[in-house]
């Protein structure tokens, strides 16, 4: 599994980096979503992909039954989905107000401090 | 003594006060200070006499070893009260040279700074002290020289001494701390006490250049001796105590103070000795071109400082001898030639000689000074400066390597040197009377007593070496110099000799060069067009170089295109990334698929929504492509044991594509702005970051660096923190700081956004008033 997991990773990377690379705003936005999500990816898969055996402890026990999914990762990348979110809504008001004021979608065109 | 270098600061802090105070006085007053601490140094002498160097410690940072540790031997000695009487000199000629100046108190800031800066070097047993003083003294020398901060030269003038001195001082520590690692001691005291013989040592080569280039910079050795002449532009007592007397030979004091221990290889004799020669040569013959007096004066200085730098790389016993003799000469009639140059330029308003004329009528007392400080300069008999030039002869006469260099270019120093003394003794006083801008009257008593001072007693120690305590002195800084007992007995007469024979032929031919001077510099300006390439014009070549070069990249790198930095970041992270994958890490490419059929539809339709969002000509067909992208990852997370992160994935991806489709269409429409070849450029940039990516992935399961530690936390999840979703355990228990950082940065996002709306409001409500553009904008409602 986890080489069909790094492969679509990979791919994920590429498109946000393209993404990014483009002069229009909004193909920038775009960008920033997949490179979040391709960054959480490549946190959870390189912890190793275990099937069915999510990490709780059953009822009425101390430890979990047999082996289970490492914790650890999951809680970084719990984390890590919640900041993308507040980092993409910022992103996405800052953008618009950019383009409100500015009145170009073109980065290029933003690149001087004085409107 | 730690009391006195610190006290110094703190007088220097509180001289903006002490003038309004005490006015016009405050020079005098702080001339007690060095006063004090000469007093105290001669005090000290006999102890330093009898019973050898003195250590002072003093603990500054115990827990880390470090201690403020003053070292008082012969050669401190001699430095310190050189420092401190020439101080005192200065500071009171400071007081009638820059009398009713606006800014004095700034310059008495910076010169009692400088005092207690340079006592502190010269004292300093640490060499990391050492280092702190020396670069002190660099600074205090930048702010004194552009004291008349007014006049671009001035700045000019101090920023390139400041260079100098300053890059000089980087290699200086480099040095120091090489010589920490070979000696394996931080103490001078020590490192000259240790038997280890440094000369052997695998680091004695580097650990010299490093010093060599800091000693040569600051103590202005050819070809750095360019910024010397400049430093001029500094007030005329700056010049006489930092440029002359002081500062410019803390390169030669850290020479002298490593002679012992590092002195007499093969390396060191000859580098010392030739680019000892070489400036003073060099310094000596440049000092005809110039009719400034200052400019005439400091390459002067250079000559002698050049001298030192060649006695102690002789290195002989004689030269030693000659060594501290010659110091203490030149630090004494250099100071008070200097004080001459300033009462002149005071009175007269000019600086050029040719100018002057016939003032020894109007400054009968001035005319005297600058007659006996000049004939200790020429090394004329009975003054102290002859004794230090015959020593010097000899010590040149001795020499082991280069003699004949060395011999010949003391013997044209000398000539020249006599002509430059005739002509600052001579020319200003004697001849027919010159209008001057200013009409000059005999200077102050307060001008007069340093000067005086300084002159009369070369005067007095060439008559009496040993009955003022001199040959005790030297003695004494002798044998530190040289690492042995060395005494040292001065007399003007030692029969009649070969150094004496160059002296007398030195004296006829130099007097002649004086009276043929003008003729002389007329031929000499021929030479200009050569003399522009000189060090100087490397220097300016340089600095102007890097300016060029930082405005260069910075028109490269700091363009202001967003895209231009992504790439720069991008190739070299991959440039760094993939050589270290390729290079040190095999990546494990044997490709175990062991995959089920829903999974592969699964990872699939991401694949294909991440494509289709870069493909998607449209808004809305990529915040679609988007939202199944996101939604197979969540059930990506789900299939694969992470229930609480697919819970999270599906909420956010849910608001997040009810945001993008809010605003999506306040958004501008996707524009295709990039050419062609942009669009084959960045695909392939982001093509390799994202094989690398893969790379990276399938190297990182072959590294197992650490042990992993959530072991920890899934056994100890229910017993200790009493929770059975282990995920949930971890986010508020065991890193429950990190969650509180995240909701912080949630608040900061909420609140960002939210200013970012109510600003919007608040703006169109301001440009409806003014009636302006308002309906362009549309009303925001959400």
């Amino acid at each position: 599994m986890e080489p069909l997991m790094a492969l679509a990773i990979g791919l994920l990377y590429a498109t946000a980096i393209f993404m990014m690379l483009r002069r229009s705003i909004v193909k920038l936005v775009i960008g920033l979503l997949l490179l979040s999500n391709g960054a959480n990816l490549l946190i959870f898969t390189t912890a190793g992909m275990t099937r069915g055996a999510p990490p709780l402890i059953p009822e009425g026990m101390m430890q979990p039954l047999g082996d289970v999914a490492d914790p650890l990762p999951q809680a970084v990348v719990l984390t890590a989905i919640v900041i993308a979110f507040g980092v993409l809504a910022f992103a996405v008001v800052l953008i618009r107000r950019a383009y409100e004021i500015v009145k170009a979608d073109d980065l290029d065109k933003m690149k001087d401090t004085d409107t | 003594m730690q009391f006195a270098v610190l006290m110094g600061f703190v007088l220097a802090a509180s001289s903006p006060l002490l003038n309004r105070w005490f006015g016009e006085r405050t020079s005098l007053l702080l001339a007690l200070f060095p006063a004090l601490i000469a007093g105290w140094l001669l005090s000290q002498a006999p102890l330093v006499f009898s019973e050898g160097p003195q250590l002072l410690e003093w603990e500054w940072v115990p827990s880390l070893g470090i201690s403020l540790t003053f070292l008082l031997d012969g050669l401190s000695l001699l430095f310190g009260l050189l420092i401190t009487v020439i101080g005192t000199c200065v500071l009171i000629y400071a007081g009638g040279y820059l009398k009713g100046h606006h800014d004095i108190a700034r310059f008495h800031l910076a010169l009692v700074a400088f005092m207690a800066s340079m006592l502190g070097l010269v004292l300093a047993d640490g060499l990391l002290t050492l280092f702190i003083f020396w670069e002190l003294t660099s600074i205090t020398s930048y702010l004194l020289i552009g004291f008349n901060h007014t006049d671009i030269e001035a700045r000019k003038s101090a920023r390139q001494g400041l260079f100098v001195t300053v890059a000089g001082g980087l290699a200086l520590m480099a040095g120091l701390v090489l010589l920490g690692v070979a000696s394996g001691s931080w103490s001078l005291y020590e490192i000259l006490q240790s038997d280890d013989d440094l000369r052997q040592h695998a680091l004695y080569t580097p650990l010299l250049i490093c010093l060599l280039l800091g000693a040569f910079t600051k103590s202005a050795q050819f070809p750095f001796h360019f910024w010397l002449p400049n430093a001029m532009a500094a007030p005329t007592p700056v010049s006489a105590y930092l440029h002359s007397a002081t500062m410019v030979k803390a390169g030669i004091y850290l020479l002298a103070r490593l002679q012992p221990e590092l002195g007499g290889t093969g390396m060191w004799v000859t580098v010392l000795s030739v680019v000892g020669a070489t400036t003073m040569l060099t310094g000596a013959f440049l000092a005809i071109h110039h009719t400034n007096i200052k400019k005439l004066l400091a390459y002067s200085t250079i000559m002698a400082l050049g001298t030192l730098t060649m006695l102690l790389g002789i290195g002989s016993d004689y030269a030693m001898t000659a060594f501290v003799t010659f110091l203490l000469a030149h630090s004494m009639y250099k100071g008070a030639l200097f004080m001459v140059a300033g009462i002149l330029d005071h009175e007269t308003g000019t600086k050029d000689v040719t100018a002057m004329g016939g003032l020894r009528s109007v400054m009968p007392v001035t005319a005297v000074i600058a007659f006996i400080a000049a004939l200790s300069l020429s090394g004329m008999p009975p003054l102290f400066g002859f004794i230090g030039k015959e020593l010097m002869l000899e010590a040149a006469l001795g020499a082991e390597r280069v003699q004949l260099l060395l011999v010949l270019f003391a013997f044209l120093a000398a000539i020249l040197t006599i002509a430059v003394a005739a002509v600052i003794a001579l020319r200003p006083f004697y001849g027919a009377r010159h209008e001057t801008p200013k009409t000059p009257h005999e200077a102050p008593l307060s001008m007069l007593i340093g000067p005086g001072l300084l002159a009369f007693g070369s005067l007095a120690l060439g008559l009496a070496p040993a009955m003022l305590g001199a040959d005790a002195m030297l003695t004494s800084a002798a044998t530190a110099v040289s690492g042995g007992a060395l005494p040292v007995s001065l007399s003007l007469w030692y029969g009649v000799n070969v150094a004496l024979i160059m002296s007398v032929v030195s004296l006829i031919l130099g007097f002649l060069l004086f009276k043929r001077w003008d003729s002389v510099r007329g031929q000499l300006a021929r030479l200009a067009p050569v003399m522009r390439y000189g060090p100087e014009a490397g220097y300016e070549g340089l600095m102007n170089g890097i300016v060029r070069f930082s405005e260069w990249q910075t028109r490269l790198l700091q363009n202001g295109y967003m895209r231009n930095y992504i790439l720069v970041m991008l190739v070299v992270l991959i440039a760094l990334i993939g050589n270290s994958i390729l290079l040190r890490h095999s990546p494990q490419l044997a490709l175990t698929l062991d995959v089920r059929f829903h999974e592969v539809i699964v990872v699939a339709t991401m694949a294909m929504g991440a494509l289709f969002a870069t493909i998607s000509r449209s808004r809305l067909g990529a915040v679609v492509s988007v939202g199944i992208m996101g939604f197979s990852i969540a059930l990506i997370f789900i299939l694969f044991s992470a229930p609480d992160l697919g819970i999270t994935q599906l909420l956010v991806e849910t608001m997040t594509v009810i945001l993008l489709v809010l605003v999506l269409f306040r958004l501008p429409r996707f524009s295709n702005l990039s050419t062609n070849l942009e669009r084959i450029r960045d695909g392939s940039v982001a093509a390799t970051m994202g094989v690398l990516i893969f790379l990276l992935i399938m190297t990182a399961w072959s590294i197992d660096q650490f042990e992993t530690i959530s072991t920890y936390m899934v056994e100890n999840s229910a017993p200790l923190a009493h929770g059975r979703n282990i995920v949930n355990v971890i986010l508020v228990d065991y890193r429950a700081l990190d969650t509180l950082g995240e909701m912080f940065v949630l608040a900061l996002a909420a609140i960002g956004v939210i200013a970012m709306l109510k600003l919007r409001h608040g703006e169109t409500e301001g440009k409806a008033v003014d009636g302006e553009k308002a309906s362009v904008k549309e009303p925001y409602d959400g």
